[in-house]
């Protein structure tokens, strides 16, 4: 069942001309970021060769770039997320979902499957395209994994968050406002208080997701992870068995 | 024998804030039968039928679906039902087929069977040859048959369906209205309705609802009769004496309108006029025309709904 729900999620996502458009164009983006970063590494090379233990080409390009990668993907998440649960209530579809024999959490976790997939599709093809380093030097694959499985746990995380506020509300625009508007205050904590080690830092996503960019893996962040999204999808669930109480 | 109870709701009730808009709703649906909801707008019509099934839950009382307790056994329970809400749920991108096959693995339509399912319920709607468009682009009458068409094709016990000829034009009325009787008769159908019409065509029995209580139920038929005793006008080229025709079984009136029209009263479950005609074929008094008089049914509405207290 709940693959019934991102099955149907994923078609309708690729029904869509806009998802292949920003599919399109955020390779677009990436690769240009990656051109401008593999500039920038040519230029300072000759330097960085006399350096004792100089950082490699995947530290010093690769794991920038899945960096960025996260911060468009903040932005964009919300867009996808936006229409999960607001537009089934706005078009009266959820109806359908609810008298049909399954449970509010199949639900809510076959929709947040289906966007957690998608996303998995887009972190996949930007780390192919880093591979096209592996033709001119070595590329350290472990620090690559590491850092893929951590911009996808966050942007799983961002996904949670708007699935969330996509429950609170009819108009999917404000879903993706209210997403766009909390994503981008917990990405503000992480960079305000980056220096001052406060402990509010640690509220926030993209701060766990820091020690898989350069190669560390902690237990602690993959706990935190679990518990934010875990947290959010019992919430929207919540959420969604409501509709049937108090609609 | 009488045919197997297919849903049954007792003492429903539900609270909005601090207002009751359903107060002890008990319904009991047979199997082959059509139950017309009816009543003014925002008398409580939507609201039971979400209970009914499972979209809203009650504040009070218990629904039983093919002996599944719905809040026990939601899953079995919603299994056997096919729900068309007010407003189709129609994911306007997909196409027909598409989301007819989505609608009936959400409703755990086993994948041999599917193909089958879908043709079957497209034939029922007339939509066979709309298969591969996009829902958005039909028109309102083909997106209410899709509708059905997705509360059908699971093959359910009972058929819950919310207004479902509002905003349709008089063949497609017509189209559905034949369908829902084709339905009626194997599995059972309720819907709801404020159209009186609807009931006089289709239904079997009637539920009228006021202000969130259930204020009348009877056969279609009887409440037609309501307030009115049931008789016929019948015109005899050969008619016999008077005290023939008052000796007819379950006749209790009958008026000369001329030489050969008469006004006949009988007594409510007599089917007096069959008895008539047997008779008038048997000793020649050439019957012509029988008309049965039947109280308006929007009449009867209006004393029914105000007759009653509240």
């Amino acid at each position: 069942m709940i693959f019934t729900i991102a099955h149907k999620e994923f078609r309708t996502l690729f029904s869509a001309p806009s998802t292949w458009l920003i599919l399109g164009v955020l390779q677009f983006i990436f690769a240009w970021f990656f051109l401008a970063r593999l500039d920038a590494y040519l230029q300072i090379q000759t330097q960085l060769a006399m350096v004792a233990n100089a950082p490699g080409i995947t530290l010093s390009v690769a794991a920038p770039l899945f960096g960025t990668l996260a911060l468009v993907l903040m932005m964009l998440i919300p867009l996808f997320t936006m229409r999960l649960l607001a537009e089934e209530r706005r078009n009266q579809t959820l109806a359908l979902l609810l008298a049909a024999p399954i449970s509010s959490s199949q639900i809510v976790i076959g929709k947040f499957l289906s966007l957690v997939l998608f996303l998995a599709l887009i972190i996949v093809c930007s780390t192919a395209m880093l591979f096209i380093l592996g033709l001119g030097t070595h590329l350290d694959f472990g620090l690559l994994l590491s850092n893929a499985i951590g911009l996808w746990l966050l942007t799983a995380s961002y996904t949670a968050l708007g699935l969330y506020l996509s429950a609170l509300t009819k108009q999917p625009i404000v879903a993706a406002m209210s997403a766009i508007a909390l994503s981008f205050g917990m990405w503000l904590i992480d960079v305000g208080s980056a220096d001052s080690g406060s402990g509010l830092r640690t509220l926030s996503p993209s701060a766990h997701a820091q020690s898989m960019n350069s190669g560390l893996v902690v237990s602690a962040d993959l706990i935190y992870f679990a518990l934010f999204i875990t947290t959010l999808l019992l919430l929207t669930i919540r959420r969604v068995n409501n509709n049937r109480l108090y609609a | 024998m009488t045919a197997p109870i297919t849903l049954s709701a007792r003492n429903l009730s539900r609270r909005y804030g601090q207002r009751d808009i359903i107060q002890n709703v008990s319904l009991e649906l047979k199997r082959g039968e059509v139950l017309g909801l009816l009543g003014h707008n925002g008398a409580g019509k939507s609201t039971t039928l979400q209970m009914l099934t499972g979209i809203l839950t009650p504040h009070g009382g218990e629904i039983e679906i093919c002996g599944f307790d719905l809040q026990r056994q939601p899953d079995q329970a919603k299994a056997c039902i096919g729900y068309l809400p007010e407003t189709p749920p129609l994911y306007r991108e997909m196409r027909v087929d598409d989301f007819l096959i989505f609608a009936a693995r959400l409703h755990r339509v086993q994948k041999k069977h599917l193909h089958d399912s879908l043709v079957e319920a497209k034939q029922h709607c007339g939509l066979h040859e709309s298969g591969q468009k996009i829902i958005g682009t039909l028109s309102k009458g083909y997106q209410q048959r899709v509708g059905i068409a997705q509360a059908i094709i699971h093959h359910p016990q009972v058929i819950v369906l919310d207004e479902p000829t509002v905003g349709l034009d008089p063949t497609q009325i017509r189209d559905i209205r034949t369908l829902i009787r084709k339905l009626g008769d194997s599995q059972s159908v309720i819907l709801s309705t404020h159209l009186l019409s609807e009931v006089e065509n289709i239904c079997d029995r009637v539920e009228i609802m006021q202000k969130g209580r259930l204020i009348y139920g009877d056969s279609s038929v009887r409440m037609q009769a309501y307030g009115h005793q049931p008789g016929f006008v019948v015109t005899l080229l050969a008619p016999p004496p008077l005290s023939e025709l008052q000796g007819i079984i379950g006749v209790e009136h009958v008026e000369v309108l001329s030489d050969t029209r008469f006004r006949i009263m009988h007594t409510l479950d007599t089917n007096t006029s069959a008895v008539l005609l047997a008779l008038a074929a048997e000793r020649g008094w050439q019957a012509q025309q029988l008309t049965p008089i039947k109280g308006n049914i929007e009449d009867v509405f209006t004393r029914i709904t105000e007759n009653e207290p509240i």
